[in-house]
């Protein structure tokens, strides 16, 4: 480390004067030394622009400004730009109130550049600010909403809603948690620590497979002043083991002797800031052995492959199967009015590129430990850091903080064990912060998949009469949510249409990749892109309009599905299907007149045009998911709702608060959140499987209606009474009753009147055939891509993009809306861009995820079809929305060429050989 | 314990580069995401963004030339009012060198310095002609751009020199000048492929010299010596397209790797060489 050496600069037009180490980034000295935490870390590289700042007024990567130049300078962050009372400014207005914010880690650099821009021009066209805003990566919004919200931000910001009581289901409220994200205030995982707290680094395999022997860590610790403590197995108390699914938990905190992925932790170090901050994690003393790992499922399936797992024969995790009827005679048939099309696909890791890489710190309080840390499952992660240090699930506290994306991956645990043994060992505080490099090798990924498929169709009817799919999935070094794929997919694989004969059949290959986890559709985006490719060749095998064939065989209520289910109601994919015929008949139109200009005027370029349709069951397959909500009354005259459902920027702090307050009888805005935390909020499930709104909503509609019968029965009030809240005073119709005169009767929580009810949604088991009810209710969506291609260079632009979702109700449009935007964002990233692969992209410029110039214009288009279950006729909507897009694409592509491609990533090589090989390969 | 020093004059600079081993920090675009597991602070740093005399872009009447100081950034160069139009391929890469907070921190000498072979600065500054100027110990040397990159991430570049400007002569007749970038996404690329087309012309419109480069297609950006002696002499209104040969292609040595595969690198770049011969004649024409 270098001296520190005083400097002196401005922030925020505030003089300040600091000693910094000269090479420190300019975002530690703002965060670390000057606790101005609003400028967040995303990469460390300029490849993120989260921790953008105005030096001398104009936007730069704070993260690679050294702080020895800082003298003189005049420096502006998010915290500046809030009014000296603390009132938004435009911009962060015209954010709340177009909902450009979700997660809102990227929001602060998103402001910061915007603020560049706007000074220079006031009022941008939407090209200025997709170039302004090329630098700053959002993972989930789509960017459409943040660029609305810019180039208005100088026009008359609308009024916030305030729905009356009763009225707060289907209002485009502000997100309840949205001030703090757009004044850089909200406290993400790395944002927080007690203030002597000790550092932690992971030390990891830096091989594919090794083995490994350690020196003496001892003397390493002893060598290196300020080292407190190297943990390695040896060191964990409880159970070196974990795993999303108890029964399967096979990943160890720290590998024990052999690494089995490229980022596998083997040891971490422990001590005060600056020395591990500082510290070479290559100067450790481990030798390491590296040995030929089994990167690919074929090769892990070969006979005498190594095992990955000794327990595990042929190296299988999991297998899936829904079979129904006779698939192996329907497909082959002779009858030549049956007419069959089959093909393979494949995709490969994708990696979930949250802004906000894994971050927290644990305390020791007593003999319990407090565990403060991004994470979309408090609950899991309590048992099973309880387990890892051998102690009782209540005597460890997880309190989640904001979470700056998550997408599934953080539904594993990441930094929890290495905090949680640091601080209860040490017994001082500990933190660690991922660095992008480590979050990208050790997190968990998409499932690659090898997918194959034939589907047949009668010419004469038009209908779908088999389709057999198999398809095999790289599940990494360890299960993670491996099983949870190889079981959803084969439920799924049929797409959201009537097939009376089935087959699909999984298969979960372990390798020594990175651990394949949950990612937006649990696998179920990778066998759409698949099956909704083949209905295209089956179409126009059968010489049928693409979208009206898909109409022919939607599903309906009354119908089986593929497991046999038969809804009464809420199935919504003919209304998708038929809410998109308008513009494919304009979209076809449109594109046959430009491709006929482009041929004429011999330019190589052609466009085209593809639907895909959707369906995904929400909540876990045939298992129970319960959540419960706890609402109540305090002396003070608020309703506190405590909500555990992790909001990781989809909305679920504010749409299950909307649903409360409806269900309860009050204005939205007597209502106070409390926070995800397993000592004070029940357990509302991990935020994933598009739950939250379906399953914690219902429970908030149960709990919000119990606490108003309490009230009506207390006040003696009839059933319909309007219920009204004056400062302390109740009122229920004609009644009235002084809150505060119950201050003697609060519970534990501090509630004077409270409810507290659970939901788990009815499914079935599934048979060894897979017939069963998995689901208690479907999500439905279809989505139309339009795209333009440069022949010559293989390229796709993706112009337009019309999502039609079945939502059963939408509780907060402009949320769906947002919803709808990202996962489409992170479709078009699946279908064209993202691949990463271990050891090589292991950095946001070499792993690429849509910027804002990526994105297209996206038409969302609501189809509320109420459901029976959900509250008010809610359904999920997290994953539908990436489901129908990469499809939709690769179908338009094909629209636009005339060929196939569906080995994922679409990369313009690929899609070049593809053009090229009917020249070169003769029929 | 690693030093860092922030240099007040060339002077200074020069004297520490030839007391010690530095590197060198300007825009930091590139040191920082090239730090051993992101950790600064472990060699020592000479900080030159202090040297005012290294700033800016100006036109020297005795060289000729457009002088780049060592410290202007890609917005200065995007920015600046007074460039001739043939600076317009340099432009067009600026505006694609990262986002906007990289364009304000990243200087173009750093670009050159740095020889990444994606290196967005160098095929326009290579069909230009670039030169590098180069203070030492022993003075300054001035060295061609074509001869200053010797290979991946390897400069003539001595421990004890620094990179103080980068000339650009100025030819004295009209020019047109292109650049594409090809990349999998909008913003944030590194290129696939990408080339910089500079054409002269001559009184009667003739293409009287012409410079064809191609980035992220070799180990270093190569210029295709072939197809610009087979652009000058081209009359106005010529298919300039036209005159690229498969052959043109034998110049370059692209690999495979993430981004694409060899054989679509030595096809996309001729594709880009094509298309912008195409603009750069419409817009001298």
């Amino acid at each position: 480390m270098t001296d520190p050496v005083p400097v002196s600069f401005t922030v925020n037009g505030r003089a300040v004067s600091v000693p910094v180490e000269p090479m420190r980034r300019l975002t530690e000295v703002l965060r670390e030394q000057l606790g101005l935490t609003g400028t967040k870390v995303g990469c460390d590289a300029g490849d993120c622009g989260a921790c953008t700042v105005l030096l001398d007024g104009a936007p730069v990567c704070a993260c690679m400004v050294p702080a020895g130049r800082l003298e003189g300078a005049d420096v502006e962050t998010v915290e500046g730009l809030a009014g000296p009372d603390g009132s938004s400014s435009a911009l962060q207005e015209s954010f709340l109130r177009h909902g450009a914010a979700q997660c809102g880690i990227c929001t602060p650099g998103m402001l910061m550049t915007a603020t560049a821009l706007l000074r220079e021009t006031p009022h941008p066209g939407a090209a200025e600010v997709i170039d302004a805003l090329g630098g700053v990566l959002c993972r989930c919004t789509g960017y459409r909403k943040i660029i609305t919200a810019v180039m208005r931000a100088n026009d008359p910001v609308p009024l916030a809603e305030t729905p009356a009581a009763g009225g707060a289901v289907g209002a485009r409220v502000d997100r309840l948690d949205g001030r703090p994200k757009v004044l850089g205030s909200d406290v993400f995982g790395a944002d927080a620590w007690p203030a002597d707290a000790l550092r932690v680094r992971v030390l990891r395999s830096p091989h594919h497979r090794a083995r490994f022997r350690f020196g003496d860590l001892d003397a390493f610790t002893a060598a290196h002043p300020g080292l407190v403590r190297v943990l390695t197995a040896a060191d964990v108390p409880g159970r070196n083991l974990f795993g999303v699914i108890p029964a399967l938990a096979d990943q160890p905190v720290f590998a024990e002797g052999e690494a089995r992925y490229r980022g596998e932790a083997v040891a971490a170090v422990v001590g005060e800031d600056a020395a591990v901050r500082h510290l070479d994690l290559e100067s450790l003393p481990v030798t390491w052995e590296p040995l030929d790992p089994l990167l690919d499922p074929e090769a892990a399936r070969a006979e005498g492959a190594p095992l990955v797992h000794a327990g595990r024969p042929g190296n299988v995790l999991a297998r899936g199967l829904v079979r129904r009827g006779d698939v192996d005679g329907a497909l082959s048939d002779p009858d030549p009015d049956v007419v069959t099309v089959a093909g393979t696909s494949s995709t490969g890791f994708v990696e979930h590129a949250p802004i906000e890489p894994e971050s927290g710190f644990a305390q020791r309080v007593g003999d319990r430990i407090e565990i403060v840390a991004c994470t979309q499952a408090p609950y899991m992660d309590r048992d099973d850091t309880a387990a890892i240090l051998g102690l009782d699930p209540e005597a460890v506290r997880i309190i989640p903080t904001a979470v700056g994306g998550g997408f599934g991956t953080k539904l594993d645990l990441s930094v929890q064990p290495y905090v949680a043994l640091a601080a209860w060992i040490t017994g001082q505080p500990a933190r660690l912060v991922y660095t992008r490099a480590e979050s990208m090798a050790a997190t968990t990924k998409r499932h690659p998949s090898r997918l194959s498929a034939r589907v047949a169709a009668r010419r004469s009817d038009g209908r779908l009469v088999g389709l057999d799919f198999s398809g095999m999935f790289d599940t990494g070094a360890y299960a993670s949510w491996g099983p949870t794929v190889a079981n959803r997919v084969p439920v799924h694989a049929s797409g959201p249409y009537q097939v009376p004969h089935y087959r699909a059949r999984s298969l979960a290959v372990h390798t020594n990749g990175p651990p394949s986890g949950a990612f937006r559709g649990f696998g179920v985006p990778q066998s759409a892109v698949l099956q909704e490719t083949l209905l295209d060749e089956l179409a126009d095998a059968l010489g049928r309009d693409r979208l009206d064939f898909r109409i022919l065989n939607a599903l309906e209520a009354g119908r089986p599905t593929v497991t046999g289910q038969v809804f009464a109601q809420g199935v919504g994919i003919r209304r998708c299907l038929e809410a998109l015929r308008e513009d494919w008949t304009r979209a076809r139109a449109e594109v046959a007149a430009a491709n006929a200009r482009a041929e004429a005027e011999g330019r190589p370029e052609r466009r085209g045009v593809g639907v895909a349709g959707m369906w995904y069951g929400c909540g876990n397959t045939s298992l129970p998911n319960p959540s419960t909500i706890r609402v109540g009354l305090t002396a003070d005259g608020r309703v506190r709702l405590h909500q555990g459902a992790v909001d990781i920027g989809q909305g679920s702090n504010t749409v299950v608060a909307q649903i409360c307050a409806d269900a309860l009888g009050l204005p939205l805005a007597c209502v106070a959140l409390v926070g995800a935390d397993t000592d004070r909020t029940p357990d509302a499930g991990k935020t994933s499987a598009s739950r939250q709104t379906f399953v914690t909503g219902k429970a908030a509609v149960l709990a919000g209606r119990a606490l108003r019968d309490r009230i009506l029965l207390r006040l003696n009030a009839p059933p319909d009474a309007a219920l009204a809240l004056d400062g302390t005073v109740l009122r229920a119709g004609e009644r009235s009753l002084d809150l505060a005169t119950l201050a003697g009767e609060a519970d534990a929580h501090g509630l004077v009147l409270a409810a507290e009810e659970t939901f788990d949604p009815p499914t079935a088991p599934l048979d060894e055939n897979g017939q069963g009810e998995p689901y208690a209710a479907f999500g439905w969506g279809a989505h139309l891509a339009e795209v333009r291609v440069d022949l010559d260079l293989g390229r796709v632009y993706v112009e337009r993009l019309i999502c039609a979702h079945d939502v059963g109700r939408a509780v907060n449009p402009t949320l769906i809306e947002g919803q709808v935007e990202g996962g489409a964002s992170q479709g078009l990233g699946l279908a064209l861009m993202e691949r990463y692969v271990p050891g090589l992209t292991e950095d946001l410029h070499g792993y690429l995820i849509p910027t804002a110039g990526d994105m297209p214009e996206v038409v969302t288009r609501l189809i509320e079809d109420p459901d029976l279950h959900g509250p008010y006729g809610a359904k999920g909507i997290g994953e539908q929305v990436l489901i129908p897009t990469a499809p939709a694409i690769l179908n338009a592509i094909r629209d636009a060429t005339g060929v196939v491609v569906r080995d994922l990533p679409v990369t313009p090589d690929r899609l070049r050989a593809a053009l090229r090989a009917p020249l070169e390969t003769p029929a | 314990m690693p030093r860092y020093v922030r240099a007040r004059t060339l002077d200074e600079a020069l004297d520490r580069l030839a007391a010690g081993r530095w590197r060198v920090i300007a825009g930091g675009t590139d040191v920082f995401p090239a730090l051993a597991d992101g950790q600064p602070g472990r060699e020592d740093m000479l900080d030159i963004t202090g040297l005012a005399a290294l700033r800016g872009i100006r036109f020297d009447e005795s060289a000729r030339a457009w002088r780049l100081g060592a410290l202007a950034t890609w917005t200065d160069v995007r920015t600046a009012a007074d460039l001739p139009p043939w600076f317009r391929a340099l432009k067009l890469a600026a505006r694609e060198v990262g986002g906007v907070q990289i364009q304000n921190a990243g200087t173009v000498a750093g670009n050159l310095c740095n020889a990444s072979p994606a290196a967005d600065g160098v095929p326009p500054l290579l069909a230009l002609d670039a030169r590098v100027e180069i203070a030492g110990p022993g003075g300054v040397r001035v060295e061609p751009l074509a001869a200053f990159i010797t290979g991946v991430r390897r400069t003539t570049l001595a421990p004890d020199e620094m990179v103080t400007a980068i000339l650009v002569p100025d030819p004295g007749r009209p020019g047109a000048s292109d650049f594409l970038k090809l990349g999998t996404r909008h913003s944030l690329v590194i290129s696939i492929a990408m080339v910089a087309v500079v054409l002269w012309r001559d009184e009667a419109g003739a293409i009287a010299a012409a410079g064809v480069s191609v980035g992220s297609c070799a180990p270093v950006a190569v210029r295709l010596g072939a197809l610009e002696a087979r652009l000058v002499g081209q009359p106005p209104g010529t298919d300039l397209a036209a005159l690229v040969h498969e052959s043109d292609g034998d110049a370059l040595s692209p690999i495979d790797d993430v981004r694409a595969s060899a054989a679509y690198r030595r096809e996309a770049a001729l594709t880009l060489v094509r298309r912008s011969l195409a603009r750069c004649g419409e817009a001298a024409a």
